[in-house]
């Protein structure tokens, strides 16, 4: 129950819908065994006991209660409905506030899909036990206690008869229930990969037609396929095996409610309209008991829900302000690094070891190194996307902690290796870090990302959606959008991430040119593979399992004979074979 | 005023998608061809079930009359017990058969549903995997997943039980009607009164209860793909520190999901009431026009309440038919778009008499080919140029000139518009499709990474490689040395967007991939994306041992490979404009030495 009380915030404010739409249910539910009452009323009564001017009575006094009964069924399920989606509305709110401000090392170990099915399934788990888990308690204890106080303000003795079944309905109830639900699982599983593959199929498709495997696959589906009709067809048997079984012992229970009713109204113990009665109101019984094992799986499927939800809540942000912030400010960009040591909290060994540097504001600084040597990690430090295990690291002689994050990542634009747009226009892409951005400095952000003339070629111009419902643009168009996103903001400190791999040489070399003139006045972090991206740059670190091998100009770097030398010649060859060509 | 509009560009910073499910009018012709796929189970699962519903329902309304008229009427009301311990015995027999025959139906029902929705969905499947790049290129992965997935279990309930209880429940009715006709006319008369409320109620109101749940819905999916697309570009949002408008866009977007749920529920809790009204109307009608034809003798108690149990199973049939007439609507729209697609042809056929090569030389010939993707733009325009047997040939060019659509044609992707493609003299129409591809390995810029482990994915081009093959290939091109550096060598599992591999060693695999299957033509888009040094150089090495005794066509961006084809085709705009080897072409002082020269100066600011 901890659960729900920690939940309590999200539910707690709706309790008005709560409160009234149980005083609503009491009234539904005593209304429900009414019903047997008036039909035996009316049997013993007025049929055979001859009172026929009670007709009008009893047919008006039945309609205004079931009208009084549709009424509060009526508002009961309204309000209960309420109640959970209302609670869901502010559940939905703080999960994706708490979700904003994760920090990255909470989405290096979180998996997309996971946190969607939290997001999807806990939530309207939590939704469905909110609306209908106490309202369903309460009405079985009612309902099941106003039938059994009826029954045996008729007759002990057939209430006996009747409720023996009650305890082998009981067992089949639990065996069905166990059996059920791990079968329900299977399916969704089942489903579940069966999606998968169809889902790869299509996406690797080429790849399936280019290798002409596509009876392999045909194949490896059906085998997906088949096993979801198994899921299916278990679950089915498990089903004809029980239920029909709870049935026969309800319907043996009337049996022996005839048998013995009839007997006691052949003796004259019990009124004929008083058999019909206890005929419904054993089914008032058996149904919601029938029912128990749901309502019990919901219970703990709400627990399980609401566990993973708390699970997101109460995650600790990584990274927060701290309390002595500074005011907002525009930075001159003097960064530095001080003997920084950094470690992934998954990983044994630092990402950086004594890292240490210092960039003038305005002057370039390029990063080079094998995948896995360090280059992203300094760049992710450098905006507090993690914070150093060992090591300072100042921004204008600060301490970036005295910035606030929102002061010090609007002052760095970045273009990240992996180029990710958002289901919208291009114009709301680019505008992205400022909303309100006019329409002329957007249009400037793109000519100076040399992303204009593509744009205007467009069928949508500005207005192109992109995404998942929207134009497919190149590796290099996509890179350049971001590019474009990152100037938008006008920071003082850019970092560009890869930014040209995914566009051939010479669009680079288009690119390149466009971006000195945007580093004018920035200082800028290259992180590239290819020499011929940070060969400008005034100084560039060589960086080899998270520590800096070598550090210089493109110059000195090439005369000092080491890895840097290396890769210029590995990257080079090219070059001096055509060299000697045109020497020739 | 500035602030107003900030809000509004916030509100609409982000566009998804909205699957709207539209009702289809019901299709007779749709639903014939829907039910051929009922057709192989007509003479046993089909019969069977029907045979079982007939029998349980039969059952079903026999009771009624055994407890109503018999039981009451006239063994208890007349106090003759023998006839009462024969009756609970009959009533006794008659639901144990009612539970054995339940099982069967419950069995046998689905049964039939999940072999057709089974078959459906493989031809569906099988389909597809035989239609050509051009129905792929038009259409998103997830719109052709939706329709093999959702569209295809949204008629399950339609099948498993819908056909059978469509059936069965107007024989309900109809038996209904006709045994409360037979215990008593003018009560029964007077109680119809409620059926064409029931059937507005089940009918109309549920359609539009239904139609106010889609809206909710829809709104749900614009919900997930922004929460989907939210935590996959976090590190982007938060670059930008665009949290709090992000969380001001969802905000909104909850709202408006509130609202328009408040609305479902309330037409929704409107339901149960009515048509628990209109069963208290009939009850009324039954209590005291039932009163009045008792007190005059025209009707028994036992009559009397065997019709307050009918009338009790009114509701039920009434209910089903309506949900099957709201199934059958979803059933129409999801069937149309999966008829759609059946109804796709490829566009690449295979040859009324496909000639089979066991193997070929891999020659290849270019005869005046045109091709366009669309009508407005040719992609090829009179190209010819021909390959000799274990050439490599290097396809020079813009983006957009036509590399790819070379490369595409000699796979048979697509067919040229006009002109021949012929392979060893053959032309590729003429050959089939599966031995034509067999000979041929295209490793693409993207690599594509199934879920399983790395000795799966290498197995993927030839699986009947043995486990020594696959290492032997991984070996020859140098992948060897990474994959067995992960934590569970060959056996680890990998997936396309899992993080495993980097780029570079997704290049490696696939080259693995390609060399596994052993084709006499290879065909290469060289990546150009970034890989690091190191693995750079690799590559290049692996290349070497991949090409040699084969014909490759290389869309290539390094100049060293340029460099050392036999031949290489320069193109523009679905021309050739130039070929011939490197020195002939740098001799000739043409395009390709511009080209070169660009990048010369690219690399050469020394």
């Amino acid at each position: 129950m901890s659960v729900f009380k920690k939940l309590r915030s999200f539910y707690f404010p709706y309790r008005r819908d709560f409160i009234w739409s149980m005083l609503f249910l009491i009234i539904v539910a005593g209304i429900t065994v009414v019903y047997p009452v008036i039909l035996q009323m009316t049997i013993d009564e007025v049929v055979l006991g001859g009172q026929y001017n009670w007709v009008p009575w009893i047919s008006l006094g039945f309609i205004s209660v079931m009208a009084v009964k549709g009424l509060s069924t009526f508002i009961q399920h309204y309000l209960a409905d309420m109640f959970g989606i209302k609670s869901v509305y502010s559940l939905r709110n703080a999960l994706y506030e708490k979700l904003q401000r994760q920090s990255f090392s909470y989405y290096d170990n979180a998996k997309t899909g996971d946190l969607m099915s939290r997001l999807t399934a806990d939530v309207e788990g939590f939704r469905f036990f909110v609306s209908f888990g106490f309202s369903e308690v309460l009405r079985f204890i009612i309902v099941v206690g106003a039938s059994l106080c009826v029954m045996f303000y008729y007759s002990v003795s057939l209430t006996f008869v009747t409720i023996a079944a009650l305890p082998f309905i009981s067992v089949v109830v639990y065996k069905f229930d166990k059996s059920v639900h791990p079968a329900f699982r299977g399916i969704r599983e089942s489903f579940g990969r069966l999606n998968t593959k169809v889902q790869e199929n299509i996406s690797g498709i080429h790849t399936v037609k280019a290798l002409s495997k596509e009876k392999v696959e045909i194949e490896r589906f059906n085998k997906s396929n088949q096993d979801y009709r198994t899921k299916q067809l278990f679950t089915a048997s498990i089903w004809s095996k029980y239920f029909p079984l709870m049935e026969l012992i309800g319907n043996i229970s009337v049996v022996a409610l005839l048998a013995f009713g009839g007997y006691k109204v052949i003796n004259g113990s019990l009124k004929p309209g008083e058999l019909v009665a206890f005929y419904s109101l054993i089914w008032y019984i058996l149904w919601p008991i029938m029912n128990l094992g749901f309502t019990i799986n919901m219970f703990s499927q709400a627990k399980a829900s609401g566990e993973r939800l708390l699970e997101v809540l109460e995650a600790k942000e990584a990274i927060i302000d701290e309390e002595t912030i500074r005011q907002s400010e525009k930075v001159v960009g003097h960064v530095v690094f001080r003997d920084v040591t950094f470690r992934y909290q998954t990983e044994k060994t630092a990402a950086l070891k004594q890292i240490n540097f210092d960039v003038p504001p305005g002057s370039t600084i390029g990063l080079i190194g094998a995948t896995g040597s360090g280059k992203t990690s300094v760049i992710q430090l450098l905006s507090r996307f993690y914070d150093p295990t060992e090591g300072d690291i100042l921004i204008d002689d600060r301490l970036i902690k005295e910035y606030s994050l929102k002061t010090l990542r609007s002052q760095i634009g970045v273009v990240l290796q992996e180029t990710f747009l958002f289901s919208s226009t291009i114009k709301a892409n680019i505008s992205y870090g400022r909303p309100e951005a006019t329409m002329e400095e957007i249009i400037d952000a793109a000519i100076r990302a040399d992303a204009h003339e593509f744009i205007m070629e467009l069928p949508g111009g500005y207005n192109t959606m992109l995404g998942e419902r929207g134009m497919g643009l190149s590796g290099g168009q996509k890179q350049r959008i971001a590019i474009a996103r990152a100037i938008c903001t006008n920071p003082a400190i850019l970092i560009l991430d890869d930014a040209t791999s995914a566009v051939d040489m010479e669009t680079e070399f288009q690119i390149q040119k466009a971006l000195q003139e945007v580093m004018k006045g920035r200082t800028t972090f290259i992180i590239a593979h290819r020499i011929s991206s940070l060969q400008h740059a005034d100084e560039i670190l060589v960086l080899d399992n998270g520590s800096i091998i070598e550090r210089g100009t493109h110059d000195e770097l090439l005369a000092g004979n080491g890895a840097y030398r290396r890769i210029y010649n590995i990257q080079y060859q090219d070059h001096e074979a055509i060299m000697q060509k045109a020497v020739r | 005023m500035k602030e107003n509009q900030r809000k509004k560009l916030i509100l609409e910073r982000f566009h998804y998608s909205q699957d709207q499910v539209i009702d289809k009018p019901f299709n007779w012709q749709q639903m014939w061809r829907l039910l051929e796929y009922v057709k192989p189970y007509a003479k046993n699962l089909l019969p069977l079930s029907f045979l079982t519903v007939l029998i349980s329902t039969a059952i079903r309304l026999l009771i009624p009359i055994l407890i109503g008229v018999y039981t009451l009427d006239k063994a208890i009301i007349e106090k003759d017990t023998t006839l009462l311990i024969q009756l609970v015995f009959i009533i006794s027999g008659l639901y144990i058969v009612s539970y054995v025959v339940n099982a069967l139906r419950i069995r046998w029902m689905n049964q039939l549903g999940q072999n057709v929705i089974y078959d459906l969905r493989k031809h569906l499947f099988t389909h597809v995997q035989s239609l050509s790049h051009r129905f792929f290129d038009q259409r998103s992965a997830g719109s052709i997943l939706v329709r093999i997935m959702n569209d295809i279990n949204s008629l399950q309930e339609l099948f498993t039980s819908g056909v059978i209880n469509l059936l069965t429940d107007f024989l309900l009715l109809f038996a209904t009607i006709f045994i409360l006709f037979s215990l008593n006319a003018k009560l029964t008369i007077a109680i119809m009164v409620i059926l064409p409320i029931m059937f507005f109620i089940s009918t109309s109101l549920r359609k539009k209860i239904r139609l106010s749940w889609q809206e909710v819905r829809s709104i749900q999916s614009k919900m997930n793909s922004h929460l989907n697309e939210s935590i996959q570009g976090i590190r982007v949002t938060q670059t930008f520190t665009q949290e709090n408008e992000n969380t001001q866009f969802f905000k909104a977007l909850n709202y408006d999901n509130l609202q328009r749920w408040k609305l479902a529920v309330r037409k929704n809790a409107m339901f149960g009431p009515l048509v628990e009204m209109t069963n208290a109307v009939g009850t009324v009608i039954l209590i005291w026009y039932g009163a009045v034809l008792v007190a005059n003798g025209e009707c028994t108690i036992g009559e009397f309440v065997s019709f307050a149990f009918y009338l009790g199973m009114f509701w039920e049939p009434i209910s089903r038919l309506g949900q099957l007439y709201n199934q059958l609507l979803i059933g129409m729209a999801s069937s149309e778009r999966i008829f759609e697609f059946l109804d796709e042809r490829p566009i690449v056929k295979e040859a009324a008499k496909p000639l089979e090569l066991s193997s070929i030389k891999g020659q290849i010939e270019f005869e005046e080919v045109e091709f366009s993707y669309d009508a407005t733009r040719k992609a090829l325009n009179g190209v010819s140029f021909s390959i000799q047997a274990g050439e490599t040939v290097a396809l020079v060019g813009h983006t957009g000139s036509g590399k790819t659509t070379i490369a595409n044609l000699v796979s048979r992707f697509y067919d040229a518009t006009r002109g021949v493609v012929k392979i060893d003299g053959h032309s590729i129409r003429e050959l089939s499709i599966a031995s034509l591809r067999s000979q041929i390995s295209v490793v693409l810029q993207e690599t594509f990474i199934f879920s399983g482990t790395i000795m799966e994915n290498i197995r993927f081009g030839n699986p009947d490689a043995s486990d020594e093959d696959v290492m032997a290939a991984a070996k020859a091109v140098g992948a060897d040395s990474f994959i067995t550096q992960l934590a569970n060598g060959y056996h680890t599992e990998v997936e396309e967007r899992g993080n495993v591999l980097s780029v570079g060693e997704r290049q490696l695999l696939s080259f693995a991939r390609a060399l596994l299957a052993d084709p006499k033509i290879l065909i290469l888009d060289e990546a150009t994306a970034s890989i690091d040094t190191e693995t750079e150089v690799k590559i290049q090495q692996a290349l070497k041992t991949l090409l040699k005794g084969r014909t490759a066509i290389m869309i290539a961006h390094r100049l060293s490979t340029i460099r050392e084809a036999d031949k290489i085709i320069v193109l523009d705009h679905g021309h050739i404009l130039e070929q011939g080897n490197h020195d002939t072409l740098m001799a000739k002082q043409g395009v390709y030495y511009g080209l070169v020269k660009a990048q010369y100066k690219m690399l050469g600011a020394v």
